[in-house]
């Protein structure tokens, strides 16, 4: 998966939602191990330091953990990547939502809307 | 001793012109920042200065607390805005001569860059183009284990695709003693790749700060940033 970085936020805050985003679709699996950080940086083209800052942010966070020699790699708790998934997904059905009321669509509405679109395809 | 570069009050006057007034700047190891600036700023003056091409009027620059001296040419790796390859010699004859003329040179990493560019070793300097010309400079001046590099205008002369190559280069050289400064106007293109920026403005520092903090705090690029505040 490539990394998309946009340039009015900051560096740090994208790079954990896109490592989250690859933990949660199983690019790597609960469990695995991460790249480097130097490779990760390189991957994404961006400062090392930078990437270093957002996986300790993921490991704070509980989602990642390091181990002392061998690197970092991603939680073998399930549950704990479930609850990411599904504060990624509310941060999308939120951005969709607010969107759509910027349409003038209302939430009933949108609601029939999705639906209808569904059925459609 | 946690700064590769300390400016004190550094003052550098040339003949009608205060090129640099009074710069106060401390600048960590393990650090990749942009010196950013408009045209005729004090950006190169800087640069030199702490090559030891000039000397200050007043106030002092010091790397690794030491003023530019011998000691200061073994750690410090410097691409001028001008390059100074010797136009007869061969690609290999200019790899050659910085191996001997520094202990920190790393002939591998040069030829692996040379290949990865297609560049072959063999073509003398006189035949090849600008910008072709600058990636070889640009090469020989990373292929040394410095601890600080001073790039002036890196990726100004070469293509888009090079460019990437470049920036690739410097985050895969990264390590947690060396510091880089870029000078550039090309700041959309780099600023991904740095820890900090400077901008400098008539010979003084009018900012420094992380380029995540700009973002963060102003909702901009730092690219949006230096337009806003240098416009003209």
């Amino acid at each position: 998966m490539g990394w998309d970085l946009k340039s009015d936020r900051p560096i740090y805050a994208q790079l954990i939602e896109q490592i989250e985003l690859m933990i949660v679709s199983g690019m790597y699996p609960p469990g695995s191990k991460l790249p480097s950080v130097r490779d990760l940086a390189s991957d994404a083209s961006v400062n090392p330091n930078t990437m270093q800052r957002a996986l300790s942010q993921l490991e704070t966070d509980g989602l990642l953990f390091a181990q002392r020699t061998s690197g970092r790699f991603v939680t073998e708790d399930v549950s704990k990547i479930m609850e990411t998934k599904r504060n990624l997904a509310v941060e999308q059905v939120n951005e969709f939502l607010e969107k759509m009321s910027r349409l003038g669509y209302d939430r009933k509405q949108t609601v029939d809307l999705l639906q209808s679109t569904e059925e459609e395809s | 001793m946690d700064n590769i570069l300390e400016c004190r009050n550094l003052v550098k006057l040339f003949p009608n012109c205060m090129a640099l007034n009074g710069v106060d700047l401390e600048i960590p190891k393990g650090r990749i920042i942009g010196l950013l600036g408009p045209n005729g700023s004090g950006k190169s003056t800087l640069m030199k200065l702490a090559n030891g091409l000039l000397t200050p009027t007043q106030g002092e620059i010091l790397i690794n607390g030491k003023a530019p001296g011998v000691e200061s040419k073994k750690v410090v790796s410097y691409l001028p805005e001008r390059t100074y390859l010797t136009e007869w010699m061969t690609v290999q004859d200019m790899t050659d001569l910085f191996a001997d003329f520094y202990a920190d040179f790393n002939k591998e990493k040069a030829f692996g860059m040379f290949k990865r560019l297609a560049i072959n070793p063999k073509l003398r300097i006189k035949t090849m183009s600008k910008g072709t010309k600058e990636k070889v400079q640009l090469i020989l001046v990373m292929s040394r284990e410095a601890e600080l590099y001073l790039l002036d205008e890196p990726i100004g002369g070469v293509d888009p695709a090079a460019r990437d190559f470049i920036l690739d280069t410097i985050i895969g050289n990264y390590n947690e003693n060396a510091t880089v400064l870029i000078s550039t106007h090309l700041i959309s293109d780099v600023e991904k790749v740095l820890d900090d920026v400077i901008f400098i403005n008539q010979g003084g520092i009018v900012l420094k700060a992380s380029v995540d903090d700009i973002r963060e705090k102003q909702d901009k690029s730092v690219d949006a940033l230096f337009r806003e505040v240098f416009k003209c």
